[in-house]
């Protein structure tokens, strides 16, 4: 995990937030090294994960994992990670008819109607045990990405559902956390993923944008991220948070990054003390209040 | 924060990796295998596959793509078990050129082959593969054909530099079949000898294809079901997916699929804008990724993507690729008597590179590259604007270099005035 986003974003190991929906968003580049932040901070936490990793292999999250300081393999001998590799699975369910409920059933169908199995599976996975005492600390679920459901015949609907489902029963229910990653184009292609975007940032407590830079390509700096805390529309939840996106004082704050080879450096916008901008507009934001 | 700690089961150092890239089968230092393992997250210690070198940045093994050019710009090579989309050029002239090339290196390696065309028949793209430019015939041949990579004039002893001539020159011409990426004579064809020992599987569309009976289980078109069946059998036949443990030798299973997504193979993604199987081809394109990367193969597809119509497809179908390689040809269009792109038959755009194993990929500096293809070189270089020397001259190729989109109505007249141009 990156600790610069960890103090960006006011959390640490010991201390997370519990009950949110993170959305991932990254536009013209990969996001997944947030996947991959994610990933490593909640298996830091302590806390149970069910992993659907819907684009890419075990091995490869599991290398940069070590890079990163966590080991999967460990995570998932001890029960902590549950791992949905469905590029394995799919040639499974593809080429014979499976005997039962298949989390990956949509594969099978011209255009799947919900995600019923793969709610299912998630479910069942990060159910709390029987016996009383808890290993693990609250529930985490991560999907990576979201968009590629799309390509594989599932409609925007039935993975708003999904999604709506899982927050239901990870977020409120369990008390715990969902991440999810999406691509998001931008212009006007592509028009199930942006109906898609829009209904999961309606959603969701927090954002966090990587895009490629505006002015172009350069072989340092790989894009900004940007984080923008949504105050919940809901009336119950007043949370202390600042609003920045929408007071118009500061726009979401803009934080370069630069990756290294196992880590990522953020640097603000014009800035060199990543911390001191944010502090200093959260300030302004407060008083204004 | 990069985890020092890592034990044997990740990656290790850098700098053991590069000693083992010169001469992998000389040392004994063994790079863990990429992910031919599966779930458990570590693989079967690889011995050195024939063609193939583990990548210097991150201990992936790599295939050549048959174009040393290429192979630089994504890193390397192609990385085993991930998949290489082409975007044909317009006319499709030099798309099958790049996919030949990935069939001969196959051959030439000692690959098994795996051919798959709707148009032509496998046999036939064979016969047309292009001849390697081997060892003993390189010398005299790569001269004759007036590239400026000859060595000066060694007789000539330098006087105040005399260090740099003891220097080992630079090799920069074809090199032997035991090395790495090779370089091919577009006007030969290949040996019928060396065809004789390839190991090949083709798969031609209208000799598979029977009328659909009832509809397919997974909605897919009724040619990549068949073709994804076919991928399937051949590669636990050749037991690259590690289904057959106590075979020795192992070896690198090259995929080529020619045009995929074109009508040919009953898609209709090129012929309208909101077809009924508009998912067939990104589903074709994720169960492939997947028996890719199960297994130690390597995938080239060519797509048509200028015609598809539905614009989103383009972008979930570069999505869904590892490595993404666009070709822009001038041919027929306006830049063709452009005197900025004269010495150049086209453009290639590199639009993705896959992040393997790692957080950052290899991408190269330069974004702008054009391709030239000679005899017996297909040179990727930067594209350089020509310096301003005089007036004139300038201002044609800068005003044509701005104009974005070819204006039928434009004469010669129209340079001088016409656009707007800022001249300090």
């Amino acid at each position: 995990m990156f600790p610069e986003l960890n103090n960006l974003l006011n959390i640490t190991p010991d201390k997370v937030e519990q009950g949110k929906l993170t959305l991932l968003c990254d536009a013209k580049t990969d996001g997944s090294f947030l996947v991959h932040h994610f990933l490593s901070f909640f298996l830091k936490a302590k806390c149970k994960v069910c992993f659907v990793a819907l684009v890419q292999s075990f091995s490869h999250y599991n290398i940069v994992g070590q890079k990163l300081g966590v080991s999967l393999t460990t995570a998932w001998e001890r029960g902590q990670l549950v791992f949905l590799e469905a590029l394995k699975t799919s040639l499974d369910i593809f080429f014979q008819t499976p005997a039962g409920p298949h989390p990956l059933q949509f594969l099978r169908e011209a255009s799947a109607r919900n995600l019923q199995p793969l709610y299912a599976f998630v479910q069942e996975a990060l159910k709390p045990e029987d016996g009383g005492e808890a290993t693990w600390r609250h529930p985490v679920l991560l999907v990576d990405d979201l968009s590629v459901l799309l390509s594989l015949g599932v409609r925007a609907v039935a993975v708003l559902d999904f999604i709506h489902y899982c927050r239901a029963t990870v977020c409120t229910e369990l008390k715990g956390n969902l991440v999810a990653l999406v691509h998001d184009s931008g212009d006007a292609a592509d028009e199930e993923n942006d109906l898609l975007v829009s209904g999961l940032s309606h959603q969701s407590h927090l954002i966090l944008r990587a895009e490629g830079l505006a002015t172009g390509f350069c072989k340092d700096v790989h894009g900004q991220a940007s984080p923008s805390r949504v105050i919940g529309v809901r009336a119950a939840c007043v949370h202390s948070h600042m609003w920045i996106q929408n007071t118009g004082l500061a726009d979401s704050t803009q934080v370069h990054r630069k990756k290294a080879k196992g880590n990522t450096q953020k640097y603000c916008h014009g800035f060199s003390l990543g911390d001191f901008s944010f502090i200093l507009l959260g300030y302004f934001a407060f008083m204004f209040l | 924060m990069a985890a020092a700690a890592t034990c044997g089961a990740g990656a290790g150092s850098p700098g053991s990796v590069a000693a083992a890239v010169d001469r992998s089968s000389a040392t004994s230092f063994q790079r863990k295998g990429p992910r031919a393992g599966g779930a458990d997250g570590g693989g079967p210690r690889l011995v050195s596959i024939a063609g193939t070198r583990p990548s210097v940045r991150n201990g992936q093994l790599l295939v050549s793509t048959g174009l040393p050019a290429l192979d630089q710009l994504l890193g390397g090579g192609l990385a085993v078990g991930t998949v290489l989309l082409i975007e044909e050029d317009k006319y499709n002239i030099y798309s099958p050129l790049l996919f030949k090339y990935f069939l001969a290196e196959g051959i030439v390696s000692g690959h098994t082959l795996l051919v798959a065309s709707a148009r032509e028949h496998p046999a036939g793209i064979l016969q047309e593969l292009p001849a390697p430019l081997l060892d003993d015939s390189y010398e005299k041949e790569f001269d004759e054909d007036g590239c400026n990579h000859k060595t000066p004039d060694s007789s000539m002893k330098m006087k105040i530099a005399w260090r740099y001539q003891l220097l080992p020159k630079m090799e920069a011409g074809p090199v032997s079949s035991s090395r790495f990426g090779h370089y091919y004579d577009t006007s030969k064809k290949i040996p019928q000898e060396l065809l004789r020992t390839a190991k090949w599987h083709g798969f031609f569309l209208p000799e598979r294809i029977s009328p659909p009976l009832t509809v397919e289980p997974c909605h897919l078109t009724h040619g990549y079901m068949k073709l994804l069946e076919f991928i399937k059998k051949i590669v636990s036949e050749e037991g690259v997916d590690g289904s057959h443990p106590q075979k020795k030798t192992k070896n690198i299973l090259r995929i080529g699929i020619q045009s995929l997504g074109s009508p040919l193979w009953g898609d209709d993604a090129c012929c309208a804008e909101a077809c009924d199987d508009s998912h067939s081809l990104t589903k074709f394109l994720y169960v492939l990724r997947g028996l890719v990367r199960a297994s130690l193969s390597a995938c080239l597809v060519t797509v048509p993507a200028h015609l598809i119509q539905n614009k989103a497809i383009t972008a979930r179908v570069t999505s869904l690729s590892d490595t993404v390689v666009g070709l822009e040809s001038f041919v027929g269009s306006e830049r063709e008597t452009n005197p900025l792109y004269k010495d150049y038959h086209g453009l290639i755009h590199i639009r993705q590179i896959p992040r393997l194993n790692n957080l950052i990929c290899d991408e190269s500096d330069v974004k702008d590259l054009a391709f030239k293809l000679k005899r017996k070189l297909f040179t990727i270089e930067r594209l350089h604007l020509p310096p301003d020397l005089s007036d004139t001259v300038s201002r044609e190729s800068k005003q044509d270099v701005a104009v974005p989109a070819p204006r039928p109505g434009r004469g010669c007249s129209g340079l001088a005035e016409g656009e707007k141009h800022l001249d300090f």
